[in-house]
């Protein structure tokens, strides 16, 4: 559906805000980018949306190019920008029609009510901009999106400033467009957003696109479980054949901590639980966790960060 | 072309100007009627005939022109500098629509804005003063061209601003005094010789007299001239706009 190949943008001060992305989004997918301030993530999505000249590299949206075939591209796209860019004083109504036509569509008062009514705005159709909450100026900013049909939708943090109950009826909506066949690209702080709509994951930094994973392997691949075995009594020594894991004592003796890559098929915890209790000290308790995308992300971000160090 | 997204943008401005009718359409005329009020009726009472035209009916073309230019040039650039200032431009930039389509739009709503507050002083003139337009199609092409312009002209400040004082800037100090000197409210002839050549290089000078020689079929210059510049400067300021678009002026990262 969207394939970006070699795509730099580079400002005049020689700021790369993007560098060498090749990425391809398959149609029908939640693609989630993930990455701090400043990592580019709005680039990209600015420079397929047409808001920001490429420097160099190919877009294709479609199989048309972004720039050649602009007008084919773009009306393929929806988009829903980070802050409120509302004209305050227009009604919900009206602004949404204005969307519609902007993208080259003919008045359907049907179709826009359907998207009104779908996030909850309908009761506010004639209401001036002005006038509503944060909340429901990012669902107003949706409708305009939607209000073309579009086949690709970009959310640039979609949630960010929105009450729990909002989001999770955001994600909804996702998963809702995700199933009539909308792509959806999406840029989020919130790692659990991710972990919950995504099918992918592309996380950037510094303008790379440092890696793009299903998130089931992006989880397999870099989670890691962990064992937390908690004794009645103090233990010194870690038995040798659990010495093979990342396993460590805890300062007060009381806890032996084994780390697993969740990749690691042979880890056995029946193993492990025979192996301890040879040792013939008391068990208190046992816990296992295994790490969060955000974990992840942040030890890749951290990881990425650290090679830079040592490499300048 | 796409007319459903020129018909939006369109809408949408012409709904801006409904929505704020007392300040877009009213206050321009009623102010422009004031000019009627003290020179036409006032002052215009002291002063003889011009070319066999009563002061006040000579002053109609002038005070229509200086409304024609100067609403077209604040409400395209407003148009335009509104998405600009709160954001929403980022949806124009998105959509699947050319800078032309764009251009139609703003500076098409905004010159029918303009036309229709000219068609109301004019309306409202007859009550003040007796006058006859000699040339009227030529009139209302003539209005038609310099609306358009000026409008175009307007986009091109609207891009160009960067705060709510640069998008008045040019139309205080250089359009407006330029208007003012350009023979809305006297005859050249009345001039000594030394300002009659400095008004000479003033384009809207010819612009005034152009449109006034299509009510009376007299003023201070020849038509071609007036219709030659003001063509001139529409095309000077497309060219403008399509290097804006091309390059991404202020509109594009």
């Amino acid at each position: 559906m969207i394939s970006v190949k070699n795509l730099n943008k580079i400002y005049p001060d020689n700021f790369y805000a993007l560098s060498n992305i090749s990425l391809d989004i398959e149609q029908g997918e939640v693609f989630a980018l993930l990455g701090p301030n400043g990592a580019g993530k709005t680039t990209l999505i600015s420079s397929v949306c047409g808001l920001t000249k490429q420097t160099s590299g190919e877009i294709k949206v479609s199989n048309f190019d972004t720039i050649k075939d602009y007008k084919k591209t773009r009306s393929l796209i929806g988009l829903v920008p980070q802050e409120f860019p509302l004209e305050n004083y227009e009604s919900v109504l009206n602004t949404v029609n204005f969307s519609r036509g902007l993208f080259g569509k003919k008045p359907d008062e049907n179709h826009v009510k359907r998207v009104l009514q779908s996030l909850k705005l309908w009761d506010k159709k004639d209401s001036p901009i002005i006038t509503l909450s944060g909340g429901m100026k990012r669902r107003v900013l949706i409708a305009k999106a939607l209000s073309h049909n579009p086949k690709i939708l970009f959310l640039d943090e979609p949630t960010s400033g929105v009450d729990i109950q909002l989001r999770k009826e955001m994600w909804e909506m996702i998963l809702k467009l995700k199933r009539s066949g909308v792509t959806v690209i999406l840029t989020t702080h919130y790692i659990k957003e991710a972990e919950t709509i995504a099918d992918r994951i592309g996380i950037l930094n510094k303008g790379e696109l440092i890696l793009v994973e299903k998130k089931e392997n992006l989880i397999n691949k870099f989670g890691e479980k962990t064992i937390i075995i908690e004794f009645g009594e103090k233990i010194y020594k870690i038995p040798k054949q659990i010495k093979v894991f990342d396993s460590f004592i805890t300062d007060d003796n009381l806890c032996l901590v084994i780390k697993k890559l969740k990749n690691q098929k042979d880890i056995n915890i029946t193993n492990i639980i025979k192996v301890i209790s040879e040792l013939e000290i008391p068990i208190i308790d046992i816990k296992t966790g295994e790490s969060s995308l955000e974990d992840i992300f942040l030890d890749i971000i951290n990881e990425k960060m650290k090679s830079e160090f040592k490499f300048s | 072309m796409n007319l459903n997204s020129v018909k939006a943008i369109y809408k949408f401005e012409m709904a801006r100007a409904l929505r704020t009718i007392m300040q877009s359409i009213l206050a321009p005329v009623l102010s422009t009627s004031l000019y009627f009020v003290v020179f036409g009726t006032a002052i215009g009472s002291k002063i003889s005939t011009i070319d066999t035209v009563s002061y006040g009916a000579f002053i109609i073309p002038g005070l229509v022109m200086l409304s024609v230019m100067t609403t077209s040039i604040n409400f395209a650039a407003f148009g335009i500098y509104l998405p600009k200032y709160n954001g929403s431009i980022f949806e124009l930039m998105s959509a699947p629509i050319s800078a032309y389509e764009i251009v139609i739009g703003y500076a098409g709503a905004a010159a029918s804005k303009s036309i229709l507050i000219s068609i109301l002083i004019l309306l409202i003139s007859t009550i003040f003063v007796d006058f006859y337009i000699k040339h009227p199609l030529l009139m209302l092409l003539l209005l038609a061209i310099t609306s358009i312009t000026f409008s175009l002209f307007g986009f091109i400040i609207g891009i160009w601003a960067t705060n709510f004082e640069k998008l008045q800037l040019i139309p205080l100090i250089i359009i407006t005094p330029l208007v003012f000197l350009g023979g809305s409210f006297y005859s050249i002839s009345m001039l000594p010789e030394l300002w009659q050549l400095v008004t000479k290089f003033n384009p809207i000078f010819y612009i005034i007299n152009g449109f006034r020689w299509s009510f009376f079929g007299t003023s201070d210059t020849d038509l071609f001239t007036s219709l030659s510049l003001i063509v001139i400067f529409l095309f000077i300021c497309l060219a403008i706009i399509g290097l804006i678009f091309k390059t991404g002026y202020r509109i594009k990262g």
